[in-house]
């Protein structure tokens, strides 16, 4: 026991600090690949590379002077920023991001908690995050702050659904919310990462992760043209930080379940000493560093979308939420659901390579169609011309 | 009722938004490797494919003869013809009869850097100078008195040639 509350402490800490430098050099590499996108060279002055200056805007902003509307809700003002700050954090505790760390008294599980309802968890704790958004609105008194913080609510609900219809698709499938059972599951082979035989799945989770976490092309709530800087407008110094922070945390986190949910999670791909014990520290390492590489991939997306894609409009950003994730995410949820029916209770199949090619054919079959749909330019256009078709 | 919005009938090509998509994310990965066109300020003034034109009328300097003294003869014509009134001349006059500025002062902040004064000057005495660094602490710095303008050592405008308008 006691053993268990110490690695769990230690576990916590430097989850905690790994996140929170992550963060840091994440906005110090989304300014860097910014200014490459546009031929630039980025922040290089502060420390090598630049790679300090994450170290200065923390240092300016705790400096800034904190300023207060008056007419604002003084109380829910202060509390909003660590309400939108602390969910992004709780999150992570779930996500296993290592093999297991063989000690000499015993194996620690390299999750700060393997919660048996590991995924329920995050759809609730994640969905929270939008309350410091909208109170940052409602509090700070100001009709810009009000409206992004609408906008991030009504955005939050249209695709949390999609989200988690697509991530019933995994659980079907995997049979399990265990998120490190999810992870095992997916160790066979590669074809048996969850984005091949969930492929659409994955597709969907995709577009929901971006708008859940108000990035560009989502980034309504916060909309600097119509909205002057949306939720946080009336926010100064540290506090403005704490949405920053919040916001990057949140892409942390999301990046980690969209790699443990589809993409192994740990799992180093083409080597099958990581998917059994016995563990050695060596085997921790690599598979964090796997686990590590895997995120910061999709960071990069995240980074790699914000400088390519406009904005939607608010209309856009709607009618894609509920007129095509959330009816794709259902009938792709009958399809997946019967296809697992067939093959596990009619061909009594266990899930291997060839389970997960048939999956992957399926997913193929539907989304051919489907992109041919989504490419003639119909389903996200002006609102005038989709009504004519 | 919403106000009818003519809608232009395109190819799929040009409203396809996947396909506008994915071409958009090509071309900013594509733009990550190419050549960078910031330069590095302070430590890097000039590039290969940019430098200050030889033709910019920065800050004053003054010429001087063989024996460092301004070639300035007193003339008068640079506070005549300053469109900003920002040259102080008090002319004196040695015992040979020469002439020269007992004041030459120029006041940098009025100043519009328009290179009447080096145009019009006879002796080509007073110049603009290719140069663009000017921060001082103290207001008072930015009247520059005649050893101050003789001191400058920065290269000085070619102006433009109205014979020949593109410097070739």
């Amino acid at each position: 026991m006691t053993f268990f509350l110490i690695a769990s402490i230690v576990k916590l800490l430097v989850v905690f600090h790994a996140i929170m430098v992550g963060v840091a050099l994440i906005t110090w590499l989304e300014r860097r690949v910014c200014a490459w996108m546009q031929d630039r060279m980025g922040p290089n002055r502060v420390g090598p590379f630049g790679l300090l200056q994450p170290a200065a805007d923390g240092l300016k902003n705790f400096l800034k002077e904190e300023t207060y509307p008056a007419a604002a809700d003084r109380w829910l003002f202060v509390l909003a920023p660590l309400v939108s700050f602390v969910p992004a954090l709780l999150t992570f505790a779930v996500i296993p991001f290592a093999a297991p760390l063989p000690t000499k008294w015993g194996e620690v599980p390299m999750v700060v908690a393997d919660l048996p309802v590991g995924f329920l968890y995050i759809l609730a704790i994640s969905s929270l995050g939008v309350y410091g958004i909208v109170l940052a609105g409602w509090s700070s008194n100001n009709k810009y702050a009000l409206l992004g913080g609408l906008r991030a609510s009504a955005q939050m609900i249209s695709y949390e659904i999609a989200m988690g219809m697509s991530t019933v698709a995994v659980l079907l499938l995997m049979g399990n919310v265990t998120l490190s059972d999810i992870v095992a599951r997916q160790q066979g082979s590669i074809v048996q990462w969850n984005v091949f035989p969930l492929a659409l799945a994955f597709f969907i989770f995709l577009v929901s992760a971006f708008a859940e976490t108000n990035r560009v092309p989502f980034d309504l709530p916060e909309a600097e043209g119509e909205l002057v800087a949306g939720y946080h407008a009336e926010y100064s110094s540290m506090k403005f930080s704490m949405f920053i922070i919040a916001e990057y945390s949140n892409m942390v986190t999301a990046s980690a379940l969209m790699a443990t949910l589809f993409f192994g999670g740990w799992d180093i791909p083409f080597w099958a000493r990581d998917n059994q014990g016995p563990w050695t520290l060596g085997l921790t390492v690599l598979t964090g560093l796997s686990f590590f590489l895997k995120v910061l991939c999709f960071i990069f997306l995240y980074i790699w979308v914000r400088w390519t894609l406009p904005r939607f409009r608010y209309d856009q950003l709607m009618a894609l939420g509920w007129k095509v994730l959330l009816p794709l995410a259902l009938i792709y949820l009958t399809v997946i659901a019967s296809a697992i029916w067939y093959l596990r209770d009619q061909l009594h199949w266990t899930y291997d390579a060839r389970f997960a090619l048939v999956m992957l054919g399926v997913n193929l079959a539907l989304a051919v169609p489907l992109f041919l749909v989504l490419d003639r330019g119909r389903l996200v256009a002006g609102s005038v011309e989709r009504r004519r078709v | 009722m919403a106000i009818a919005v003519k809608v232009m009938r395109r190819p799929t090509r040009q409203t396809s938004y996947l396909r506008a998509t994915l071409k958009g994310m090509a071309l900013t990965f594509a733009h990550l490797f190419r050549r960078k066109v910031t330069m590095q300020y302070p430590e890097e003034k000039a590039t290969d494919d940019w430098a200050l034109s030889s033709r910019w009328r920065g800050t004053h300097r003054m010429l001087t003869d063989e024996q460092g003294r301004a070639k300035c003869v007193a003339c008068g014509l640079c506070p005549q013809i300053c469109p900003a009134n920002c040259i102080k001349l008090v002319p004196g006059e040695d015992e040979a009869g020469n002439r020269y500025p007992l004041i030459y002062e120029i006041d940098e902040f009025r100043c519009v850097f328009c290179g009447y004064c080096q145009e019009v000057c006879p002796e080509e005495a007073i110049h603009v100078g290719v140069h663009y660094e000017n921060s001082e602490y103290e207001r008072d710095r930015f009247v520059y008195d005649l050893e101050r303008l003789c001191a400058q050592t920065h290269p000085v405008s070619t102006l433009w040639d109205p014979s020949d308008p593109k410097g070739e």
